[in-house]
């Protein structure tokens, strides 16, 4: 069986998913941020399959802005967590409720 | 020309704003000066006019700015100074200089003496916008204006309960009468396109008698109310609860002839629907005698002669129905002159009685008030229309005019209430002025009033006197511009039969009125004669009861449907309608607080699930648009 372009759309779908339910369930901020990767990099396999289905380069292109802001944003989400780390002692998400109105 | 036009317009309202800065202070004397010095300049300003005018100068006519210009309408702040309108002018100048130098005196001793001066100016300036104005909407705002300044001034003592309610009643019966007077208005503009006079007229000519009649009837409504004529008419007598002057100046020389003034100003369109002016001279007899008997039994001085100038009024509408313009304007202007001075004679009495006005408690008061009594008397010979004073040329011209267009039964009703005029006008003078003092019951010592109030007045017994012999100058003034036809009786023997007769009639109404109110050991009416139980009596007394008739059948129901409406609709519906959004509003929030905890977990949940909700709302409009042909 030849790989298409919907086997590619369906691993992208579930990876989706898979990421969806992490950002909604998790309550580690580090494994946020997997379940963050995880959506954006769905995203990304969707960009590359449907580009290369088109032929057109753009949305590799796209792709490959997503992971250099998905790589800043990790990086500067990490150094904001490692600060509240050292605050807190701990990176549980429900322990973050400052902002209650 | 244009000078003198806009130093008469504008001195009152400089006057009256220079008043209004003192209102909150104490008696000013300045407050009260300067005004009247203004409305001299403005009255030497009109007298300039009218000898231009009277010269054979031509109107002059001026346009300040443009007021409204959208599309196709076009009203601009215009006045004209013609042969009408200086006439009226010179009406309400002469008497409000009069009003306003008396009353200084009179209002000496009112806490309120500056806002005093600072209305009554008002309503000069608002008067003279009404019967300068050369378009029917600046006529209009002279018109509310002018109903402004009269409820400020019949309620100028507010803090008695009468007096506001009575400045209440004539504002709102007016505004009952304003609301024809702007339909009319409207019916002008939208079948002429204009309200310009000179355009107005030109267009009449050309539009059918059921558009006319409806226009005539309208506008004539706007007038019955300013006029208080039938059924208007209560506002009149009530309004009377203000200060004497300013019945003197506005119910009875200026403000109520506005109606006089627009059916004459009117009286192309008049002329072309005669049926309307038909109506208009039968309405006009009626209340001419309607009033007339109403004033034949009251105990009030001051509503007497607020009677008095209804019946007048009737006459001058009678005029004006039956084409008789210039006869109309005539005696508005005669009426003006002996009416003021009739008021302001009432004023000095009223401040020797202390404020009493029941004359049955009066009597012999022309011992100690001579001069009061000589305008008194001598106004009310002109108002009677004895020979040769004002009120006989005027009011004989009336009756002539009637008899000459063959409407017998107009002429002989007006005939008939000349005679009642003379005899309640003399009635009041024999009350006041002769018989025994029966004041000194009440240990009341009165005394004459201020010199200069005395001299004040005599420019108005002067004309009061003279009018009359203007008649044929001012006869070929205004012809100019109103249908001049002149009422001659043919026959040289019925004139003279008719005039004499008349003449009699009225002395003998003269007599017998002296007669029955000087005797020594009158009867003061106490509700015990045999006459005071007649049914006719009764009805006079309570003034047909109309009054009482408006309060239970108009006034009463009408508060029981407010408060019905209050409780009932506002209350239930409107109110909870408002109520009813701003609660879910407030119960929604209280709801959806609980989503704002704070914890990002949730938060990110709330995320997930409004993109999931925009994500279905997407598709949904993508298949809707992708599948619209199919649908339909």
């Amino acid at each position: 069986m030849e790989i298409g372009l919907n086997h590619y759309l369906v691993l992208s779908t579930i990876l989706f998913a898979i990421g969806l339910v992490g950002v909604m369930r998790r309550k580690n901020l580090l494994l946020l941020f997997f379940a963050t990767e995880i959506l954006l990099n769905s995203v990304n396999i969707a960009f590359a399959a449907i580009s290369h289905y088109y032929g057109d380069l753009t949305g590799q292109m796209f792709a490959f802005f997503v992971i250099a802001i998905a790589a800043s944003e990790v990086a500067v989400g990490l150094g904001l967590l490692i600060v509240w780390y050292k605050r807190h002692g701990n990176i549980d998400l429900d322990t973050m409720s400052t902002m209650r109105g | 020309m244009e000078i003198y036009l806009y130093l008469a317009l504008f001195s009152p309202l400089v006057g009256s704003l220079f008043a209004a800065l003192f209102t909150t202070k104490s008696k000013t004397l300045v407050a009260g000066v300067v005004p009247s010095l203004l409305l001299f300049t403005s009255f030497v300003s009109s007298s300039i006019l009218l000898v231009h005018i009277l010269n054979g100068g031509a109107p002059v006519h001026v346009e300040m700015m443009t007021w409204m210009a959208t599309g196709d309408l076009y009203i601009p702040f215009g006045f004209v100074v013609d042969q009408v309108s200086v006439t009226m002018m010179m009406v309400v100048t002469i008497v409000s200089t009069v009003v306003h130098v008396y009353s200084i005196g009179y209002m000496d001793h009112d806490k309120s003496f500056n806002r005093f001066f600072a209305w009554l100016s008002a309503f000069v300036f608002s008067m003279l916008i009404l019967v300068m104005s050369d378009n029917y909407a600046g006529l209009f705002i002279g018109w509310e204006g002018v109903g402004l300044c009269s409820w400020g001034l019949i309620g100028f003592w507010f803090h008695k309960e009468s007096a506001s309610w009575a400045a209440n009643e004539a504002f709102i019966m007016n505004r009952i009468a304003d609301l024809g007077m702007l339909i009319g208005i409207f019916l002008v503009y939208w079948n002429t396109g204009s309200l310009q006079y000179d355009h107005v007229f030109e267009a009449f000519k050309g539009l059918d008698v059921d558009t006319l009649a409806l226009i005539g009837i309208f506008l004539f409504i706007g007038a019955m109310g300013k006029s208080a004529q039938f059924p208007l008419h209560t506002w009149l007598a009530d309004a009377m609860e203000g200060p004497t002057p300013v019945s003197a100046l506005i119910h009875a020389a200026t403000m109520v002839t506005a109606g006089v003034y627009l059916v004459v100003r009117s009286n192309e369109l008049y002329s072309l629907i005669p049926e309307i002016g038909l109506f208009i001279a039968s309405l006009g007899a009626f209340v001419a005698i309607f009033a007339a008997s109403m004033a034949l039994v009251n105990r009030d001085m001051k509503r007497i002669i607020a009677y008095s100038t209804l019946s007048q009024l009737g006459y001058m509408f009678a005029a004006a129905g039956l084409g008789a313009y210039w006869v109309a304007l005539f005696h508005l202007m005669a009426h003006a002159f002996f009416k003021a001075l009739l008021f302001l004679g009432a004023g000095n009495v009223m401040h020797a009685m202390h404020d009493e006005l029941d004359p049955f408690k009066m009597g012999g008061l022309g011992k100690t008030m001579k001069a009061t009594m000589v305008m008194m008397t001598l106004a009310s010979v002109a108002l009677a229309g004895l020979f040769p004073l004002a009120g006989f040329f005027s009011k004989d011209a009336i009756l002539e005019a009637a008899f000459v267009e063959h409407h017998y039964v107009i002429y002989s009703v007006l005939l008939f209430t000349a005679g009642l005029t003379a005899f309640y006008s003399f009635r009041l003078v024999a009350l006041i002025f002769h018989g025994e003092e029966r004041y000194t019951l009440f240990g009341i010592h009165p005394h004459e009033a201020y010199k200069f109030m005395l001299v004040a007045m005599s420019p108005l017994l002067l004309l009061a006197i003279i009018a009359g012999s203007l008649k044929m100058t001012y006869f070929e003034m205004v012809t100019a511009i109103l249908p001049d036809i002149e009422y001659h009786i043919h026959s040289h023997v019925t004139f003279w039969i008719m005039t004499i007769g008349t003449q009699l009639f009225v002395v003998i109404a003269i007599l017998y009125a002296y007669k029955k109110y000087t005797t020594i050991g009158m009867n003061v009416p106490d509700g015990t004669s045999e006459t005071e139980n007649t049914f006719m009596y009764k009805l006079l007394k309570n003034q047909y009861y109309i009054p009482y008739a408006y309060d239970e059948y108009i006034v009463k129901p009408y508060t029981k449907l407010s408060a019905l409406f209050w409780t009932e609709i506002d209350q239930k519906v409107v109110d909870a309608t408002v109520d009813g959004i701003a609660g879910v509003i407030y119960d929604s929030g209280e709801q959806t607080r609980d989503m704002q905890d704070g914890n990002l977990s949730t938060m990110l949940r709330w995320m997930v699930i409004g993109t999931i909700a925009l994500l279905i709302l997407a598709v949904m409009f993508g298949l809707t648009a992708r599948y619209a042909h199919v649908l339909g």
